[in-house]
């Protein structure tokens, strides 16, 4: 007899952890040839609040550490991508790409998080200024992440765009929960193993699976979130996240062209889009000043 | 322990000055602005015609005119017109030469913009004089040299001019912010639609008076004056590319929405409620005069004020003896007096907004100081005051009241100051003092907020960014990172 094969179950991922949705909901994910691949969560309100809270909790840890090591962390999930290469592929393919798309997404998506893991203690050097004020002070402008950040990433593709949202915005130091394609949610649960054993900690990315239609407006309208974006070009969901955002002024990104698998989508500009800048003041004493031989 | 020897400080007995009134005999008013389209002065389409005052007398100033919908739309149209036949195809060095103009001009006529700023907001002479229009003819001045230099901001793209701007400003810094407005604008290739505050629109419209002098083509700036009905036609207005909007954060947040699903850019700096922070360790001296222009520069109408005060509980007695002290010495009155701290609040509904929350402050069981100095029986004054005894829910503490107003808290550790720093929705400003360098890098990393100075507060230059965190709105306004705010790539 020909050995039973033991299914995976697809889950979410909040802080570190991976629970079933709240919900006990679920909604059937089928292959090309009308084979049940899995059951994948159907995230509601309250996973993604609690995303939030991890996210929240994160923050400070993560935007505190040395950009060095976010750099090592970044380019840590790229090596453990890389040695699960042959999973992702066989679930793109699974979930119908051909074999050969399968590979190029993979491998765009592995190096897509080393071109990050790169921009992590660079980014700031770029953007930074020292501006040369007339008044005896010492005056620098520096980025500084936003904070909390929920993404909706593009529904066309499975990887790459999961991990063209997330890489801009944890490498500049925010956290984020990130709602993954509904059709090709298989690589993002895949992909939060990854996360789990690539040193990033807990909460820093948080991903749920499930429908944009229920959620999108619970991604706009959370008082606690700093930033959202958006992948995706229904304009009345823009609209929507965009009068939703007014409740705290969130800080709102849409992207309605490309789903981030083009190489040109790798920009350190998509790193800036969360960062605030903060300047700094400090007076200059002019003890010795004029005239003075230093 | 001796008690209370130390007699109370009396300025208001021997210490009186003499008025050292500034000369308004040089200005140029006239009776009646018309609105400023397409380069020429031009009468409101229905005719109708709002009163400014001056809040130190009441006494009316000039008639401005009220922009209705036509009239903003034939500014949209002039503002388009320019950019498309004019504005876009001028070479941007020449761009920059126009803005140099304006730059020169505005100092040349420093001192009647000064005066006229003083007799519309109420503001002290020595501030306008000293700073806002200093600043503003700087601001000018410094975008200029960009117009031709944007490449070099942005590294590996190629930054294009948004097309037309609306922008609407606020009535503590008229000029100055029209100048914040303006200048980056047209030196990232814009032109603009520009509404001033409806308190105090005669710079923005002296401003008009030079930019017809200087030559600007046509159509390239048109200020249209009015209330919040003609700033909801700028928003609104389907042919305008971006809108950048200075003022509260419950307008901003409506623009917000107006705007949502339209591809109009949008910046936003809207309130604040800085913590100004005042460490142990901190010199003390120079701290309480830093506390004094945090909150009474410019009667506390600023957005980046540092109206919530708190002080380590080490020094707390002496800092708030010693405030109180130099809150005697402040001479409230008449904005045109060179000896004048503090001017008179901006409006009368202003001024009533400020007795609400003192109101609020006393209900809510603070304990009320102010100064005993004396006020003038006529125009908007409001006496430095201090809210004691304050806690983090207060409402005095949590919202913007944009008045001579300060509360007071204590605090024991770095954990606790920071948390309670940040444990609000806005996030513009912050300040901080002490003598430690390592603790003033602590704080000014984890401060959410936009601009931290650090043993200096309130200052500001054309170089510096500006702008806010979380609800005190985005985008910058000032230096290289001023210009992404109009141009897109």
């Amino acid at each position: 007899m020909a050995r039973i094969e033991v299914l995976k179950t697809y889950k979410i991922y909040i802080g570190g952890a991976f629970p079933r949705t709240e919900s006990g909901r679920y909604y059937p994910l089928h292959d090309q040839a009308g084979k049940l691949i899995a059951n994948v969560c159907l995230s509601s309100r309250k996973d993604f609040r609690n995303a939030v809270v991890s996210a929240r909790g994160a923050f400070g840890g993560w935007s505190s550490r040395a950009a060095f090591n976010r750099s090592q962390i970044l380019y840590r999930i790229a090596e453990m991508l890389e040695s699960r290469k042959a999973q992702f592929i066989q679930e793109l393919i699974q979930q119908g790409s051909t074999p050969k798309a399968a590979e190029t997404e993979v491998n765009l998506s592995v190096d897509r998080l080393v071109y990050y893991a790169g921009w992590c203690d660079k980014y700031q050097q770029v953007f930074s200024a020292v501006n040369p004020v007339a008044t005896a002070h010492f005056n620098f402008s520096v980025p500084e992440p936003m904070g909390v950040v929920s993404i909706i990433a593009a529904q066309e593709t499975g990887l790459i765009s999961l991990i063209n949202a997330v890489a801009s915005v944890i490498a500049g130091g925010n956290t984020c929960v990130v709602l993954a394609s509904e059709s090709k949610p298989l690589c993002a649960v895949t992909f939060a193993e990854v996360l789990n054993s690539s040193d990033v900690p807990g909460g820093v990315v948080n991903i749920l699976t499930g429908k944009v239609s229920e959620l999108y407006t619970h991604f706009a309208n959370h008082m606690d979130v700093n930033a959202t974006v958006y992948y995706g070009a229904d304009d009345n969901v823009i609209k929507t996240i965009q009068e939703l955002a007014t409740l705290n002024v969130k800080r709102v990104f849409i992207h309605n062209e490309g789903n981030g698998s083009s190489v040109d989508a790798q920009i350190p500009y998509h790193i800036l889009d969360t960062q605030e800048i903060k300047t700094t003041w400090h007076p200059i004493e002019n003890i010795g000043a004029s005239g003075g031989k230093y | 322990m001796a008690k209370k020897t130390t007699p109370q400080l009396d300025f208001n007995s021997s210490w009186n000055y003499a008025p050292a009134p500034e000369d308004t005999k040089h200005i140029n008013l006239k009776k009646q602005y018309e609105l400023f389209i397409d380069g020429k002065f031009v009468k409101p389409a229905k005719g109708k015609y709002f009163e400014t005052i001056n809040p130190a007398n009441e006494e009316v100033l000039a008639k401005v005119a009220e922009a209705d919908e036509t009239d903003v739309n034939k500014a949209v149209k002039a503002a388009r017109n320019a950019y498309n036949n004019v504005w876009s195809k001028m070479p941007a060095a020449e761009r920059g030469k126009y803005i140099y103009r304006i730059a020169r001009l505005m100092q040349e006529r420093a001192r009647e913009f000064a005066v006229i700023e003083t007799l519309d907001g109420g503001k002290p002479i020595r501030e306008s004089r000293d700073i806002d229009v200093p600043l503003a003819a700087n601001h000018f001045f410094y975008y200029a040299g960009w117009a031709d230099k944007l490449a070099y901001a942005f590294p590996n793209r190629k930054p294009q001019a948004l097309g037309v701007a609306g922008q609407i400003i606020p009535w503590n810094f008229p000029l100055l912010m029209a100048a914040w407005k303006i200048a980056p604008a047209l030196a990232c290739g814009n032109t603009v639609v520009l509404k001033p505050a409806e308190t105090t629109p005669l710079t923005a419209l002296k401003l008009a008076e030079i930019i017809q002098e200087s030559g600007l083509p046509n159509g390239v700036v048109n200020i249209v004056t009015g209330a919040g009905k003609t700033g909801a036609a700028i928003v609104n207005h389907p042919d305008i590319d971006k809108i950048a909007f200075t003022g509260s954060t419950d307008v901003g947040k409506i623009i917000q929405k107006s705007i949502a699903g339209t591809n109009k850019k949008l910046t936003l700096e809207l309130g604040g409620k800085a913590a100004h922070i005042i460490f142990e360790d901190a010199p003390i001296d120079q701290a309480v005069e830093g506390i004094v222009n945090g909150i009474f520069f410019n009667q506390g109408h600023v957005c980046c004020a540092g109206s919530r005060l708190f002080v380590q509980e080490g020094v707390a007695d002496m800092v708030i003896r010693k405030l109180k002290d130099r809150l005697e010495t402040l001479i409230v009155g008449d904005p045109l007096d060179k000896n004048t701290d503090i001017g008179a609040i901006n409006s009368k509904g202003q001024l009533e907004t400020i007795h609400k929350y003192l109101k609020i402050g006393k209900e809510e069981g603070a304990d009320m100081y102010q100064s005993n100095c004396s006020i003038p029986k006529k125009g908007y004054f409001c006496r430095p005051t201090l809210f004691l005894n304050t806690s983090q829910s207060h409402r005095i503490v949590q919202e913007e009241i944009f008045g001579p107003v300060l509360t007071i808290q204590t605090f024991r550790t770095v954990e606790e100051v920071i948390e309670k720093a940040n444990n609000i929705p806005y996030g513009l400003s912050a300040g901080v003092w002490t003598d430690k360098g390592s603790k003033i890098f602590n704080l000014t990393t984890k401060l959410r907020a936009g601009v931290v100075w650090a043993n200096t507060y309130n200052k500001f230059d054309p170089t510096s960014p500006f702008g806010g965190y979380k609800e005190s709105g985005f985008g910058r306004e000032g230096g290289m990172h001023g210009l992404s705010a109009y141009l897109k790539f």
